[in-house]
């Protein structure tokens, strides 16, 4: 029974409870609705912790929004309706994630062209750098060099 | 001589945009309700709990809707402001009870004033959820369809009410209906 590791692990993944934190565990009919159920809750934020996801947070109303995914969930509502639901009252805040609208193509996709722009002033500047000035040695260094440097074969 | 002003432009830029980014409260959430009508409701009268009141009660005139809640603190803040309005007569004023118990409630107003036309009993947070309330106190301003004109989140201060909220009213209740 070299497996058992992994079937203990399968029989563990196949029980359908969910319990978090402060919550009463929660009956899911299928392992999809317990699926959706804990990708739903990582999507959505909570308002009042605003840097938590509904599943990591433990104030009240993160509480009423878990219930309530769980319940639209049960009643047979897929997910594009629920956050629908959510958003519709909360706004996009509520996700966690913000969606890609005209609206926030310079929240996506301003990082980017601001490192472009980097970029392209650095390339600017390195390209009309002045080169570096040669070095010329006076009269003075090349007798020196001649004094320290072996002679080689008409080379000076 | 134009060249290096770029830099100093971008900079300047950039300290405008932070200016205006850093300064703003992300707790200010902006409702997605603003324009859409108040949703419809089914709930006991806090004072009255064989009274069911719903929508109808509110429309017909213009209404500032007060969610608050006996365990609320920051609701103490705004509350004396509330009881002001409503004995000023300027605007008329429901209340929302959110989850809160009934008992509760009616003392916390019993303590500190009651100036509400009406009080919803929301107890379980279903309306609340219906209206997007994150963090009580919060104010709506209703026209007289029951179209929801302004959401303050927070408690309101003299200047917003003042400022804001008030000019609001009277805009709404001098228009055509």
């Amino acid at each position: 029974m070299r497996n058992m590791p992994l079937l203990l692990l399968l029989a563990l993944m196949g029980i359908t409870q969910v319990v978090q934190a402060n919550d009463a565990p929660l009956d899911f009919d299928t392992p999809q609705q317990q699926q959706r159920y804990k990708h739903l809750i990582q999507e959505l934020r909570c308002l009042v912790c605003q840097n938590e996801t509904l599943a990591d947070s433990s104030a009240d109303l993160a509480q009423d929004l878990r219930l309530e995914v769980y319940q639209q969930i049960m009643s047979g509502k897929d997910d594009k309706a629920i956050i629908g639901y959510l958003t519709d009252r909360y706004g996009d805040f509520v996700l966690f994630r913000p969606p890609l609208k005209t609206s926030t193509w310079l929240l996506w996709f301003g990082p980017f062209a601001l490192l472009l722009l980097g970029l392209l002033i650095l390339y600017r500047i390195l390209r009309h750098a002045p080169p570096p000035p040669r070095a010329e040695l006076s009269d003075d260094e090349k007798t020196r060099l001649h004094e320290l440097l072996p002679k080689q074969d008409g080379r000076s | 001589m134009m060249r290096r002003l770029i830099p100093l432009g971008l900079f300047i830029l950039l300290v405008i945009m932070l200016g205006i980014g850093l300064t703003r409260d992300p707790h200010k959430v902006p409702s997605p309700l603003i324009g859409k009508p108040m949703p419809a409701f089914e709930l006991p009268a806090l004072n009255d709990p064989d009274r069911q009141l719903s929508l109808a009660d509110l429309r017909g005139r213009v209404v500032l809707v007060n969610v608050f809640a006996s365990w609320c603190v920051a609701c103490r803040e705004e509350h004396p402001l509330l009881v002001d309005l409503a004995s000023s007569g300027k605007a008329t004023i429901i209340g929302i009870a959110y989850k809160d118990e009934r008992e509760a409630a009616q003392q916390y107003l019993r303590r500190f004033g009651d100036p509400y036309a009406l009080i919803i009993h929301d107890h379980q947070g279903k309306l609340g959820l219906d209206l997007g309330v994150y963090g009580v106190p919060e104010t709506y301003v209703l026209d007289r369809q029951g179209i929801i004109r302004y959401k303050q989140i927070g408690p309101f201060t003299e200047a917003v009410l003042r400022d804001t909220i008030l000019p609001l009213v009277r805009k709404l209740e001098g228009g055509s209906s």
